[in-house]
């Protein structure tokens, strides 16, 4: 075996996938460790994949040619768009996905990716030198790199809670890393705690599926990957049940043995996703629940309910769930619970996602705080890019709030950390009417291309839809008609006289393309996808150059680099306050700075002098 | 470190107290090494204040002593009050101007620092400006209110009210798919902004009368040449500030002048007398006769009251018209409203008491909420989104959003918590050392 790589990547889940992948595609060659090969591309928790703002992220990795779109497209088996009947940029791509199709899927694609070696170890301690990362010790020996990525999920020091019962794992059936814990505590990182869970799993042969409501997947299911032509799977529906009051009071009988209300568990959970304890707890007024029945597989009985994750005692979970119609003869194949790992917090993180304090070692996944597989897949892209570049000596490539979700987050994770897992909404972005799942490739393909991680099949396909694109604009703003014009074609335009584009005329409300294009049979045969996003970008029109002036106003901050080494102390008319956030988080530009907690403007403005100066006088000092 | 800054906060020296104010860091500890020992916070004492370094006694006086956050900077703040006398002041500068880190403070450093430490939003940074320019009580109370924060605290709860919107929309959206969320948000989300847009345009109906307070009810005083114009502008404001003559077309340029009437301030211009002429200066005169007269609030139309008085078209304007020389009439013609005379000093009480009542209709009541242009540019941006976010169905729920977005922006703005560094230093560079 190959005792150097370029890039080690540590852990095989959705960020380990895609940081090895991006790794490996970038150049570098690249070994992802885990403990066991036939859990990479698992799914620990709910089956599915994307959502709203998720399945953003989700187009993105796709767009810099990562994994998880494609393999969602072989497994998934509901797929549905969200906000279908609202506008486009907070529709968002989801899917039910088979577990087992999606697991193959990515370890087969995984097995044959070249630059990228699979090693079956546990990960026992990091080596480092000077601030430098050196290598990596495993059960099966010791690996020299310089770029170490760190996606261990639930596992650093996980404890599952059941009722009072405690196990030591990672996941269910999985030994946790306790050892690594310690090799970070040891390079001096600080570890907080947080805390997860999920629910139990059910027998959907036993179900009363008949008086429950379904959910059908879309008639025309819409693919996540923009290389895909297609989907595979046979799609099934989703079934509804609710909570009952009977079993509210089952729950409020037995809160008191909870893990999370008997103190057992330290670690913030998240506020968006709670567990029905907390649920019945915070809203006690409310006297039902919404419950998903999900199926896990085709081929599987296993049904998800999505909504009733807990950390109550077996017997109380069974007994609660037995209350909910359709259930009352349920068949439970594992009781749900909850988990509590260790985190670090993600402020000590630069937005390439390496860590300040040790060069070359970098963190994606919920080890930064964050939740859900699409958030860990986005960080994992960019950990495993930035580590291969690292190892090439190339610069670190950096995504911004104004050009993608993953922009958004990572600058959310580094500037204001966490007091709770992270999890990717739309309303986290400010310019989320530019931020769409439709136009993901034409934001970040090209970036991906000049960073290396995209290959060429999807370039020159990219390429392909891009100058479909701009040929039928061209064709569309070539028609020019006169107010009678139009109006003899049955649009309504204000009889002003002034002659229209038939590019500008898509913006009214109630001109769509299939009706442009029955007037001008010439349009005829451009496709369906290339008119839906035209039409999309010129019903926005007028709110896109809205965002785009305060995208480049926001730019100016953007460039104005801070250095690393900059003292934020030095800077007189700061407060002491302000001086000590800046210090501690030490932004890597005036932006940033702007974004951090309890900054003003007028401190914006003195720091942009003071940088300014600061330039100034190093070109000063070079010449 | 910050520096520690000092200013004299009062007016000219040769008075009897001066008022020394420090801020900043070392604020404590010049208060212990100036005072004779330990300055407990928050108490009028009276000192000896000494100048550490050589132990020359300066003055005694007061000093109070704040210690940071709770203080009007938000910095230790310290407060020496000496006899006014140019010399102790000097000695006393000249003794602080030697300490590591410490500076005479800019204009307008003060309250700026106050400003940026959180402890006054920018609409009460203006309000103070505006109550230390005061001139007439209406302009007091109004300035007062602001820099209590009345149009700050409104805005607060605007902002609130937009958050309520803002949550239901962005549930709407980003939990639309689990079953938790509530649905179709859009009637209670109408219901809200309807009335947060009601508010925001009785601020700006209202505006006009805050930056009138402000500025002054405008009277202009047009009419004919030699009608009588600026001997009214004289009597009116008691001193000779036009020049007086028997000749027509004597005042050539527009004079203004401001005066107190009944608590409020009233701008009162003379203005060249209008008549047909080749004089290019007179012609400018009279063009701005014309400018002044639409301006004006209440337009007073002069005639002699021997003439047949002039049948000329104010236009919107709010006019009087005025008899003048009624020394030389036996009784008030038909035309005149009013009648009056500087020589005999008939009418012109008369006339005051009309003025009064004109600028107490157009002026009085509870002090408005926006009180000046850039608020008012705020508030007017804030109404124009907030119309644009009302104008979208469901179908275009996150154009909603986005609108309302700007909708809070321009209220940020309004307080100063987001805004460009111009309009920060236009407001900070009204003040002068020491506030």
């Amino acid at each position: 075996m190959n005792l150097a790589f370029d890039v080690i990547v540590i852990g095989g889940g959705h960020a380990g996938c895609e940081a090895a992948a991006a790794a490996a595609r970038t150049g570098a060659r690249t070994a992802l460790v885990t403990q066991s090969a036939n859990t990479i591309g698992v799914m620990s928790c709910n089956p599915a994949i994307g959502g709203l703002g998720k399945g953003h992220l989700v187009r993105e990795i796709d767009a810099l040619d990562g994994l998880m779109g494609r393999m969602a497209d072989e497994a998934g088996i509901q797929f549905r768009m969200l906000n279908r009947s609202k506008g486009a940029a907070v529709r968002g791509p989801r899917t039910q996905a088979d577990r087992k199709l999606y697991r193959l899927a990515m370890q087969a694609e995984l097995r044959d990716y070249p630059n990228l070696t699979i090693v079956e170890a546990e990960a026992l301690e990091l080596l480092a030198d000077q601030g430098q990362v050196t290598g990596l010790v495993t059960s099966v020996g010791r690996f020299v790199s310089g770029s170490i990525v760190i996606t261990t999920g639930t596992f650093l020091r996980g404890m599952i809670h059941i009722g009072d019962e405690r196990i030591a794992a990672g996941r269910f059936g999985d030994k946790p890393s306790n050892s690594l814990s310690d090799s970070l505590l040891k390079h001096g990182f600080d570890l907080g705690r947080l805390k997860t869970g999920t629910p139990a799993r059910l027998d959907g042969r036993t179900i009363n599926w008949s008086i429950l409501d379904e959910q059908q997947a879309d008639s025309e299911p819409e693919p996540f990957s923009y290389l895909s032509a297609g989907i595979k799977q046979r799609q099934v529906s989703c079934f509804i049940t609710r909570t009952t009051l009977a079993g509210h009071r089952i729950i409020q009988d037995n809160l008191h043995r909870a893990a999370i209300h008997s103190g057992a568990i330290t670690g913030r959970g998240p506020r968006y996703c709670p567990s029905i304890e907390d649920k019945i707890a915070r809203f006690a007024d409310r006297d039902s629940h919404q419950v998903f029945l999900e199926p896990e597989g085709l081929d599987d009985p296993t049904i998800y309910p999505n909504g009733i994750s807990s950390s109550l005692p077996t017997d109380v979970q069974a007994a609660f769930i037995r209350t909910m119609p359709g259930l009352e003869n349920v068949e439970i194949f594992r009781t749900g619970y909850a988990i509590e790992y260790d985190f670090l917090d993600p402020r000590g993180l630069k937005t390439s996602l390496e860590t300040k304090h040790v060069a070359g070692l970098f963190l994606a996944g919920q080890i930064n705080g964050s939740t859900g597989y699409e958030e860990a897949g986005a960080q994992g892209l960019v950990a495993g890019l930035n580590a291969a570049r690292r190892a090439c000596g190339k610069d670190a490539v950096t995504f911004g709030r104004d050009n993608s979700y993953i922009g958004v987050m990572i600058d959310d994770l580094v500037t204001r950390g966490v007091s709770e897992p992270y999890r990717m909404f739309t309303s986290r972005a400010e310019y989320r009417l530019s931020l769409r799942a439709d136009n993901a490739d034409q934001r970040l393909t090209p970036l991906g291309i000049q960073a290396g991680c995209v290959g060429f099949v999807r370039q020159s396909q990219f390429e392909r839809k891009i100058e479909r694109i701009n040929s039928a604009v061209t064709r569309l703003q070539n028609i020019m008609m006169t107010p009678k014009e139009a109006g003899e074609l049955g649009f309504s335009v204000n009889q002003d006289g002034v002659r229209r584009s038939a590019y500008e005329l898509l913006a009214y409300p109630d001109i769509d393309f299939l009706r442009m294009a029955d007037a001008r049979p010439e349009l005829k045969d451009i496709d369906r996808k290339t008119a839906e996003q035209i039409e999309i970008e010129a019903k926005y029109a007028v709110y896109l150059e809205r965002q785009a002036a305060d995208i480049s106003a926001a730019r100016r901050d953007e460039a104005l680099a801070i250095p690393s080494d900059f003292d934020f102390l030095t800077v007189a008319g700061l407060s002491n306050e302000i001086k000590a956030r800046l210090s501690a988080i030490q932004p890597e530009t005036l932006g940033q700075a702007s974004r951090v907690e309890g900054v003003t403007p007028a401190a914006v403005t003195l720091l942009a002098v003071m940088l300014r100066r600061h330039q100034k006088s190093l070109r000063m000092a070079k010449a | 470190m910050t520096d520690t800054i000092f200013a004299l906060a009062t007016g000219s020296l040769g008075c009897g107290v001066a008022v020394v104010r420090v801020s900043g860091p070392k604020a404590s500890l010049i208060a212990d090494r100036y005072c004779g020992g330990h300055v407990t916070p928050r108490q009028a004492l009276y000192r000896s204040v000494s100048d550490p370094r050589d132990g020359t006694i300066i003055d005694q006086g007061l000093v109070l002593y704040f210690p940071g956050p709770n203080s009007f900077t938000g910095e230790n703040c310290l407060e020496f009050q000496l006899h006014g006398s140019r010399a102790v002041v000097a000695r006393l500068f000249q003794a602080l101007s030697a300490e590591d880190g410490c500076r005479m403070a800019e204009p307008g450093e003060f309250i700026r620092r106050a400003f940026e430490n959180g402890k006054l939003p920018l609409t009460s940074v203006e309000g103070i400006g505006d109550l230390i320019d005061a001139r007439t009580e209406s302009q007091r109370r109004q300035a007062l209110s602001q820099a209590g924060g009345h149009l700050a605290d409104r805005a607060n709860d605007w902002r609130e009210t937009l958050l309520d919107a803002f949550s239901l929309l962005e549930a709407e959206i980003d939990f639309a798919d689990e079953g938790e969320a509530p649905s179709d948000v859009l009637p209670q989300v109408r219901l809200i902004l309807a009335d947060l847009l009601t508010d925001l345009q009785s601020a700006l109906a209202d505006a006009d009368r805050g930056e009138r307070i402000r500025s002054g009810f405008r009277v202009a005083l047009a009419g004919p040449p030699n009608a009588g114009k600026s001997s009214l502008m004289n009597a009116l404001v008691r001193r000779d500030v036009a020049i007086v003559s028997e000749y027509a077309g004597t005042t050539r340029d527009v004079i203004e002048v401001e005066f107190d009437l009944g608590g409020f301030s009233v701008l009162v211009s003379d203005t060249a007398g209008l008549r047909e002429t080749d004089d290019p200066i007179e012609m400018i005169g009279i063009e701005r006769t014309e400018r002044e007269i639409k301006k004006a609030d209440l337009v007073l139309w002069l005639n002699d009251v021997r003439s047949a008085g002039s049948d000329r078209d104010l236009g919107q304007s709010d006019s009087l018209r005025v008899a003048t020389k009624m020394d030389l009439a036996e009784a008030l013609p038909d035309w005149a409203d009013v009648g009056l005379s500087v020589v005999s000093g008939e009418g012109i009480n008369q006339l005051l008491a009309l003025l009064e009542d004109r600028a107490s209709r157009a002026l009085s009541g509870e002090p408005p909420l926006v009180t000046n242009l850039r608020q008012r540019a705020c508030v007017t941006s804030a109404a124009r989104h907030l119309q644009s976010a009302m104008s979208h169905d469901g179908h275009g729920i996150e154009l909603i959003a986005d609108d309302l977005r700007r909708v809070s922006a321009e209220l940020e703005a309004l307080m100063g918590r987001i805004g460009t560094e111009d309009i920060l230093g236009a407001i900070f560079s009204r003040f002068c050392m020491g506030k």
